[in-house]
């Protein structure tokens, strides 16, 4: 019997096929799916602010931030045998909510942010992206399978889409 | 009096927030009642302080559909402030504001959506007007955003501006009911400047 375990916001989960992850309902948080082909293991990270060294908070909960989330994911994968090497990613959200929000608040831009600093976190660590479904004005439930890499996307009133 | 630093949004700030967030919610229910032009009577409302992970399993799941109305607020603080109700509640108040002229199933259509905005707006008014009042702060709303999705979705967006300064949200939730129950939600959400203009409005000491 597989399962699939629930990866909650600011959160990260790493699973062993036949098992999947999923997020639900990600808005303008970016949610990060990485896997090692060969072990088939994955993991799946939802991140919700772009850098946490813009954070002066004592503590820090480093699966909220697209560069700490990233490495942790990546070194908690590499724990269960996985190769850095070998890992690929695919990456969904960092949706635009609300229409005014892209305005001269430096919140607003932050669906757009966490996508930018997302891929240039996977660029540092020579993850390679395979597949995104990033930005717009919806929110996204997504279901990852290290087993295949698929990555199944939901959305209000559309059908559900693989990546 | 300084700006107060990240380290400094303690308890004492949510504790502060609670309560002027009840008497905003009571303010805000009074605005719908009139708008509504009848009795709209209202629990206490449940202030909750809840780490991200539970805010979706609250409002009946990440997935559950809500409609969502964010504004921007300005004046004398800043900030933003959203309003969320439940799919089924938005839907009876849209055909009740409509008079009957929407027929079922289009509530989330154009004109529907427009009403939904007008109550988001009257409501929210009146939940930053008491505020206002309170502190004697110049709030000014700007004009609201609606959107209708998952429940995570639209709340990632108050989230991430809770998520600078620590690992939880803050909720109103407000039950109310004419001829049928409704559950709505109010989030305020002050930019880090507005904090100490509001703890010092209300007499309260500033680090």
């Amino acid at each position: 019997m597989s399962e699939i375990i629930k990866v909650g916001m600011a959160d990260l989960k790493t699973c062993v096929s036949p098992n999947g992850v999923t997020t639900l309902g990600l808005g303008s948080c970016v949610g990060i799916a990485i896997r090692d082909p060969v072990t088939k293991i994955g993991g799946l990270a939802h991140v919700m602010l772009p850098d946490s060294t813009a954070i002066r908070n004592g503590h820090l909960t480093v699966a909220k931030f697209a560069d700490t989330g990233i490495v942790e994911l990546v070194q908690q994968m590499e724990k269960l045998g996985a190769k850095r090497s070998r890992m690929v990613a695919k990456i969904a959200g960092g949706a635009t909510m609300f229409s005014f929000q892209g305005g001269a608040s430096p919140m607003g831009q932050v669906g757009q942010r966490n996508v930018e600093a997302t891929k240039a976190k996977l660029k540092e660590l020579k993850i390679p992206i395979l597949a995104e479904d990033t930005g717009l004005n919806y929110g996204r439930t997504v279901v990852f399978y290290p087993e295949t890499g698929e990555f199944h996307i939901r959305a209000v009133g559309k059908s559900e889409t693989v990546i | 009096m300084g700006e107060m630093t990240l380290e400094q949004v303690t308890e004492n700030y949510y504790d502060v927030l609670k309560e002027l967030g009840n008497i905003g919610a009571g303010n805000a229910m009074t605005a719908l009642s009139q708008m509504l032009q009848c009795k709209v009577d209202m629990k206490v409302p449940q202030v909750r302080l809840l780490p991200f992970s539970d805010v979706g399993d609250m409002m009946g799941g990440e997935e559950q559909i809500m409609v969502g109305v964010f504004l921007g607020v300005e004046g004398d603080i800043t900030g933003s402030m959203m309003f969320l109700v439940e799919e089924e509640s938005a839907k009876h108040l849209i055909r009740k504001i409509t008079m009957g002229m929407l027929p079922e199933g289009t509530e989330f259509e154009e004109m529907g959506l427009s009403a939904m905005k007008e109550v988001g707006n009257i409501i929210t008014g009146a939940y930053l007007n008491s505020l206002s009042t309170m502190t004697n702060l110049k709030i000014i709303p700007t004009p609201p955003a609606l959107t209708v999705d998952m429940a995570g979705a639209i709340l990632s967006v108050p989230a991430i501006q809770f998520g600078i300064f620590g690992d939880k949200i803050l909720l109103i939730q407000s039950q109310f009911y004419d001829e049928v129950e409704l559950d709505g939600y109010f989030i305020l959400i002050p930019d880090l400047e507005s904090y100490s203009k509001i703890l010092t409005s209300l007499g309260l000491p500033v680090v």
